[in-house]
């Protein structure tokens, strides 16, 4: 794979770019693979690159029903940040953030890392309260956020309204390496890397079911006939349900309906990702000029990404109390992702009952933010049986009652 | 935007008249239990693809709590009855077998 550079980039200019190769190959399936990635969205594709990279397993299959990066990688508000309460949550966000910063040199793909900063409104003495708690917790836990007053969240983004008559702006959490980053790009720079390394990426490839033999995985059949494989990693999202039945065994997941929306594009006015919890919004200008905008769940399981309307009117109306300029906006587009709930909010990076199986999934409504700590932590899982950063995270909590007690994925905004 | 038939108070309510409740006809295990049947009652889920069994509440109508058969791949409702049961009356799983011919759920079909 040729290198992209300023070089590459000139190069082209002089020759009509007629030197651009694909991205990544479209081979045919093999018989066999040492690995097999079900879902080649953000978390199965950094699963399978950190594979590769960290422990040398390249003879690796990513199969995607769609198109790659067509799920809830092309559907999420592309928010990045790691303010999380719990020891276990902060430090799998913070891997990821942390490996955001350098992941457009790490893949020689411009994945847009921004970090702009994102701040999390206390608009209620409640939250003030919780806020610098976390800012406490996680001072201890070397991510670095402080509390700031409501003056300074004005200072930092002058189109907000501190004085809402229903629910003033009394502070925020702020985490000024936080930000956000190009959702495509993060899918498309790991299957380009991928790729590079020899990996076959199967789009338009649908896992019917899960062969098994004595407990054991064998292989997947597909809609382009059975393939065989070692291990098996199940990266599906919403539908790891689904996917969980066909190997016979249930998950404490829910899959619901999560919103989001994006106004015409106007002139740069809001260089920060605002969060609103109380009001259930939040809030970023993309480099396009589009104020992305986030909303709440649906109450209900429901698998048709879209989502009830009366929560963009609540979401909306939220927003339009702290944002009285976003009331004159168009909205040119709405779209839902389908989010995989956990009893307790927070993701499962864990062995499964059938053997040489491995499921990631319940990232619920937070999962963009966590790809490349997710795909990093499950593939040490997956290579070595264990990992530091998934440890806390396995099917077996809610036997024995450990969870991660913060709504890491609760159906308010993340 | 769903409209569910109260079974009690026989009327048609929009769904932010009505409070969604979760998976419905969960058998309950309480104390002395096995820890396994224990964390299934409390967090394992069918979360089906597909027909599915749940609980509503006519919130802002008769507050009374009733069950619904509905797809989540397509949001069709098959039907709504009383809670006051163990499995769903044959008028409703005729009514699903009349669309979904061979369906299964849980231990009905």
């Amino acid at each position: 794979m040729k290198r992209n550079s300023v070089f590459a980039v000139a190069r082209e200019a002089m020759r009509q770019h007629s030197g651009w190769r694909r991205t990544w190959a479209n081979p045919e399936p093999k018989k066999f693979y040492d690995v097999i990635i079900i879902g080649a969205g953000g978390h199965g594709l950094a699963t399978a690159y950190y594979l590769g990279k960290n422990f040398g397993i390249t003879n690796v299959a990513v199969i995607e029903k769609g198109w790659l990066g067509g799920g809830n990688t092309g559907r999420n508000t592309t928010i990045i940040r790691s303010n999380y309460l719990q020891d276990p949550s902060a430090a799998i966000y913070e891997k990821a953030r942390s490996l955001y910063e350098d992941l457009s040199q790490d893949l020689n793909y411009n994945v847009m890392f921004s970090p702009r900063g994102v701040m999390m409104l206390a608009q209620t003495q409640h939250e003030i309260r919780g806020y610098q708690r976390t800012a406490h917790a996680n001072s201890l836990q070397g991510v670095k956020t402080e509390f700031i007053c409501s003056a300074r969240v004005k200072e930092l983004c002058p189109i907000m309204n501190i004085d809402g008559p229903r629910y003033p702006v009394l502070g925020a959490l702020w985490q000024a390496r936080g930000g956000s980053a190009r959702h495509d790009a993060v899918a498309w720079g790991y299957a380009r890397a991928c790729s590079d390394m020899g990996m076959h990426i199967l789009q338009k490839t649908e896992v019917t079911g899960i062969s098994q033999k004595d407990g054991t995985v064998t292989g997947v059949d597909t809609s382009r006939g059975q393939i065989g494989c070692k291990k098996l990693g199940m990266v599906v999202a919403g539908h790891a349900s689904v996917v969980a039945e066909m190997a016979g065994f249930q998950l404490p997941i829910e899959s619901v309906p999560l919103q989001a929306l994006v106004s015409e594009p106007i002139k740069p006015c809001m260089d920060v990702v605002v969060m609103a919890n109380t009001v259930h919004g939040y809030m970023s200008q993309s480099d396009k000029g589009e104020m992305v905008i986030g909303g709440g769940t649906d109450a209900y399981n429901a698998y048709t990404q879209r989502g009830s309307f009366h929560h963009l009117e609540e979401t909306v109306r939220a927003l339009i109390e702290t944002f009285p300029m976003v009331s004159r906006l168009k909205m040119l587009r709405h779209w839902g992702g389908i989010v995989d709930v956990t009893g307790d909010r927070s993701p499962i990076l864990s062995k499964t009952p059938l053997g040489n199986t491995f499921i990631n999934c319940g990232w619920g409504t937070g999962g963009f933010k966590a790809i490349p700590g997710s795909g990093w932590g499950f593939a040490e899982l997956m290579a070595k049986g264990e990992s530091p950063l998934t440890a806390e995270f396995g099917l077996d909590r809610f036997r024995v009652g450990r969870f991660i007690d913060e709504s890491v994925a609760a159906g308010v905004a993340h | 935007m769903l409209i569910l038939n109260c079974p009690y108070c026989g009327r048609d309510k929009d769904e932010t008249e009505l409070t969604a409740g979760g998976e419905a006809h969960l058998k309950r295990f309480g104390p002395g239990s096995s820890d396994q049947d224990f964390e299934g009652y409390l967090f394992g889920r069918a979360n089906p693809k597909g027909l599915h069994f749940e609980r509503w509440r006519c919130a802002a109508g008769c507050g009374k709590w009733f069950h619904a058969a509905r797809c989540t791949a397509t949001l069709e409702i098959f039907g709504t009855y009383k809670a006051q049961t163990l499995e769903p009356p044959q008028v409703i799983k005729d009514a699903i077998t009349a669309k979904r011919p061979g369906w299964s759920w849980r231990n009905f079909s």
